[in-house]
């Protein structure tokens, strides 16, 4: 390969070709305007990708500013790879979630599996040992015929990366719907642990100082995958299967242990994973945070194919690939770790005070352009949206005809794909390796995973409830941050901080647009209610197919800390003859309810309104009792209502309840999902001290019956086994997944 | 007792096995990387679960022929106990130091579960703090456990006592599920002749403290505790 062979493949830089890389006009002749001349083919493409809205968050950062961003316990928040708070005694968590949808749907286990490693080394990169991976996933209606196929790669990719580089994946949450049959969602999120003060940041410092290649060879693959992730699909999507890239877990597993063996010496200046436009957004957003320049010779920069041009290697997007700056004279201690690894190690350039980033190869430039002027000119925009229009109640005559049996119509909820076990998933991960996992999600409201070597554990959740985002943007965003810091309270953690990972259509469009605005606006609301800010993120706009957009999903993450692992208590009923108690007020609202989508067929109404001063003062009370030890079970109300919840309860232990707090009470109190409320199981010996205090918190408290038999049962006998109950909830996913591919 | 934890790159649940090992004897192992040649003089060799060297090739193929690997045999002729726990299983099995093979999984997925197994000979150190036939939970997490082997050396390892584990269903503990990986006679871990190599699929390392669920695999560190110090 030569300067010349290198020529003979670019094409001339035009408007046209600016187009095509996914740059409208103004877009274009702005990069004129501030380069004072047509850029080279080189830097057409890394503008493109600086510029796409994948990296540039273009349509999003005018409001992902209003977020609450704060508080004591944050010591790092958006901006950097991931998030990072405090969890005392020196330790902080440092934590993210990111999508991978695009890929995802278009080639499946590696879109999953390189989801999982990206956000795995956005993590590690701050000098964090992963503890814990999550995932929140959404699917096509189960009839789709890609759902299937679909189903089986995602999961295979997640727990095919997961599981070999040796982080237990904890949980997650997994929903069906017919917006999701062109669109699918994968968001990963990772978890880690670090000292307060061994935290390594990506900006850049030190003129002359090297820059270092670290990892994997760079290959072909993944090219303009951030401008593919920045537009709608289309019908010729199949095409851009070249666009995803090809996951290595034994590398990454390689890769961390390198990474954090080098992070004990004091060899590192910065640190940043090659993630979406690869080597472009590392080394630009590196230089440029640090106010420097960066000058490249791609020369001996380690490369998997022959004959690769520079364009292509700014532009890969090549996995499991670090960019460090290293303290001068550094070089040979970090070489020794990576070559004990077996990884590639290369200089590959150094700082300079030009500000420019410079590409050479071949003997010639082929880029030479301002950072700065490239990145603050990087298009933002204050798109037009419009507000979701409020959806009324539902009026009690929906329920006109219904007269099912409760049994029968607790078990199709229980058969339903949302509430169905998702053990056919789960168990195809590793949810255990490193032997700190106190609960996976499923067996509590969120995963519990102790510190290594420490007692104390953070709790993990991933919430959304996205038929109520669509109905009403604002409460859903509410609710998503709501049910996030409720599930941890419900485990007896205090909530810390969350990353949200943003899932929308088209924002060109004012009517997604306005989901979006309505849906930070809610997160926003709740963040600042409940003390529960927002430290990483990521957002994933255009999933649109053919015009049809995904509903508006903010999958919120959220991350909690408790001194002791074992204070945690699960959603299984322990004992016979426990006390169950729903805390919180039931109102009975069935819009936008699972039992009135699966049960009476209709997805309609208000979401239930969440009352941030209630859900504070309820959470805060549960998890005061589980801290003074007085709660054997604990369970948020969520889909399905209070029925489902006890029902789950008790399918989670196999020990029934006999149910008398429903007694004359309409259908709406069972299945209506009013937010902000929790049941309980206590010992009989503690449930009035439980009461009394409740009474002087001023929250509402229920007893709904006790924990009995093998079966829920009443005042009128059987409603339904456990037994029944469990083959439809257990059965439906395998059934389904066994059907032909 | 003195335990060496031989690394390989890829191995994930060393850290597991670190843990369960300093919990009960109260030593911390030595971690051995593979590139070394020589073993400290231990009482037991633990090779660990993971994906050594990604598993690209058959799972344990590569580690096999690791340089440590020629020594961790040669003391296992000399009599030192070895523990080969899930990919460590894979690995000693492909080293030779066990019969067999290990195959993919009978429905071709990865399983994670906690497993029921059944105790079958409790005439080992890794064993004899069980009561045969007792009824143990270990975690499983695996996606080649599929033991294999003829049907005249299962024969064999039966009469010798060389079936140390296996899976069984269990109605009463709310798990009805046994065999999960399709292994041939449910077989879930073997003994060589002389009982003193043990390899098995499941992780009794993720069952020795009240975190864990359960403490199921704790008397095993503690027999080889008892008869190694």
């Amino acid at each position: 390969m030569s300067a010349e062979a290198t020529r003979a493949q670019e094409r001339p830089v035009t408007a046209e070709l600016a187009k095509e890389f996914g740059l409208s006009a103004e877009e274009y002749q702005n990069a004129l305007d501030i380069l004072g001349r047509t850029p080279t083919f080189t830097e057409m493409g890394i503008i493109s990708v600086m510029w796409s809205e994948h990296c540039s968050y273009k349509s999003s950062k005018v409001w992902l500013k209003t977020l609450p961003t704060t508080g004591p316990q944050v010591i790092c928040g958006p901006g950097e790879n991931a998030g990072v708070v405090d969890i005392g005694d020196g330790d902080a968590v440092i934590f993210k979630m990111e999508s991978h949808n695009h890929p995802s749907y278009i080639e499946p286990y590696q879109g999953a599996a390189t989801g999982v490693g990206g956000i795995l080394r956005d993590v590690f990169t701050m000098g964090a040992r992963p503890i814990a991976n999550m995932n929140a996933l959404r699917f096509g209606s189960p009839d789709h015929p890609k759902t299937r196929h679909l189903v089986s790669g995602v999961v295979a990719g997640i727990g095919g990366y997961g599981n070999c580089v040796g982080v237990p994946t904890v949980g997650g949450e997994t929903n069906f719907h017919p917006a999701y049959n062109g669109n699918i969602l994968v968001n990963a999120m990772t978890v880690g642990v670090a000292k307060t003060d061994r935290i390594f940041y990506s900006a850049a410092a030190g003129i002359g100082n090297p820059v270092v290649y670290v990892g994997s060879k760079t290959g072909r693959d993944g090219i303009h995958g951030a401008t593919m992730a920045s537009a709608e699909f289309t019908e010729d999507s199949e095409e851009k299967r070249p666009t995803v890239q090809v996951g290595d877990p034994f590398t990454e597993k390689l890769l961390i242990e390198a990474c954090l063996e080098l992070m004990e010496t004091d060899a590192i200046v910065a640190i940043q994973d090659m993630g979406a436009a690869g080597l472009t957004s590392s080394s630009v957003e590196m230089a440029g945070k640090g106010g420097l320049g960066i000058e490249l010779t791609l020369d001996n920069l380690p490369m998997r194919e022959e004959a690769m041009t520079p364009y292509e290697i700014m532009l890969s997007e090549s996995q499991e690939r670090m960019l460090i700056i290293l303290k001068p004279g550094r070089e040979e201690v970090a070489k020794a770790i990576f070559d004990k690894w077996e990884l590639d190690f290369a200089v590959i350039g150094h700082l300079t005070d030009t500000g420019n980033l410079v590409i050479k190869m071949y003997g010639e430039t082929w880029c030479d352009m301002p950072i700065a002027p490239v990145s603050n000119a990087a298009p933002e925009y204050n798109r037009p949206w419009e507000p979701t229009p409020k959806a009324s109640d539902v009026a009690d005559s929906v329920f006109d005809g219904y007269s099912e049996e409760l049994g029968d119509t607790l078990t199709k909820l229980f058969g339903c794909p949302d509430l169905a076990s998702k053990r056919w998933i789960w168990e195809q991960y590793d949810s255990l390796v490193g032997g700190d996992t106190r609960f996976m999600s499923g067996q509590a409201d969120a995963a519990v995973v102790r510190v290594p070597g420490q007692t104390k554990a953070v709790a993990i959740t991933t919430d959304c409830t996205p038929r109520y985002c669509l109905a009403d943007p604002v409460e859903g965003g509410r609710q998503a941050v709501a049910e996030a810091w409720r599930n941890l309270s419900a485990v007896g953690a205090l909530p810390l901080a969350i990353t949200d990972n943003m899932n929308f259509g088209n924002p060109e469009k004012p009517r997604i647009m306005g989901q979006f605005v309505g849906a930070v606006q809610g997160i926003g609301e709740a963040c600042k209610a409940l003390d529960f800010p927002v430290v990483s993120g990521n957002v994933s706009l255009y999933n649109e197919t053919n015009g049809e957009a995904i509903l508006p999903t903010p999958a919120i993450g959220g991350v909690g800390i408790m001194p002791d692992a074992m204070i945690a208590v699960g959603i299984a009923f322990k004992n016979e003859g426990d006390v169950i108690l729903a805390v919180g007020e039931t109102k009975g609202h069935i819009g936008q309810s699972i039992f009135l989508r699966e049960i009476l067929g209709r997805e309609e109404g208000a979401p239930p309104p969440v009352d941030l001063a209630v859900e504070r003062r309820n959470g805060d009370f549960v998890r005061g009792l589980i801290h003074e030890g007085l709660v054997v079970s604990s369970h948020d109300a969520a889909d399905g209502g209070l029925i489902v919840t006890i029902a789950e309860m008790a399918l989670a232990s196999g020990i029934g309840a006999y149910l008398t707090g429903f007694d004359g009470q309409h259908v709406r109190v069972l299945f209506g999902e009013d937010q902000g409320r929790y049941v309980l199981a206590v010992r009989p010996d503690v449930a009035a001290t439980v009461q009394e205090k409740a009474k002087a918190a001023g929250v509402p408290v229920t007893v709904l019956g006790e924990t009995r038999g093998t079966s829920l049962s009443g005042r009128g006998g059987e409603i339904v086994s456990l037994k029944r109950l469990r083959e439809a909830n257990e059965g439906w996913l395998p059934t389904y997944m066994a059907a032909e591919l | 007792m003195k335990a060496a934890i031989v690394v390989f790159p890829g191995s994930n649940r060393e850290r597991d096995a670190v843990a369960a090992l300093e919990a009960v004897s109260g030593t911390k192992p030595h971690l051995v990387w593979h590139r070394d040649t020589e073993l400290p003089k231990v009482d037991l060799i633990v090779v660990p679960g993971g994906f050594s060297y990604g598993d690209y090739l058959r799972s344990g193929a590569m580690a096999a022929h690791s340089p440590i690997m020629r020594e961790v045999k040669a003391r296992a002729d000399q009599g030192v106990r070895v523990l080969g726990v899930c990919n460590g299983f894979q690995i000693i099995t492909e080293a030779g130091l066990l019969p067999g093979a290990l195959m993919r999984n009978g429905a071709l997925k990865f399983v994670c579960r906690v497993q029921h197994l059944r105790v079958e000979n409790t005439d080992s150190p890794f064993t004899k703090k069980y009561a045969k036939g007792q009824i143990v939970r270990f975690p499983v997490a695996h996606g080649d456990g599929n033991y294999w082997t003829d049907a005249e050396t299962v024969k064999r390892l039966d009469g010798e006592g060389q079936v140390a584990f296996r899976y069984v269903g269990d109605e009463a503990r709310s798990d009805p599920r046994g065999n999960p990986n399709g292994s041939v006679s449910d077989i879930a871990g073997i003994f060589n002749a002389k009982r003193t190599v043990l390899g098995l699929m499941p992780h009794p390392e993720d069952a020795v403290e009240a975190l864990h669920g359960n403490t199921d695999g704790k008397p095993m560190f503690e027999g080889l505790v008892e008869a190694l110090s």
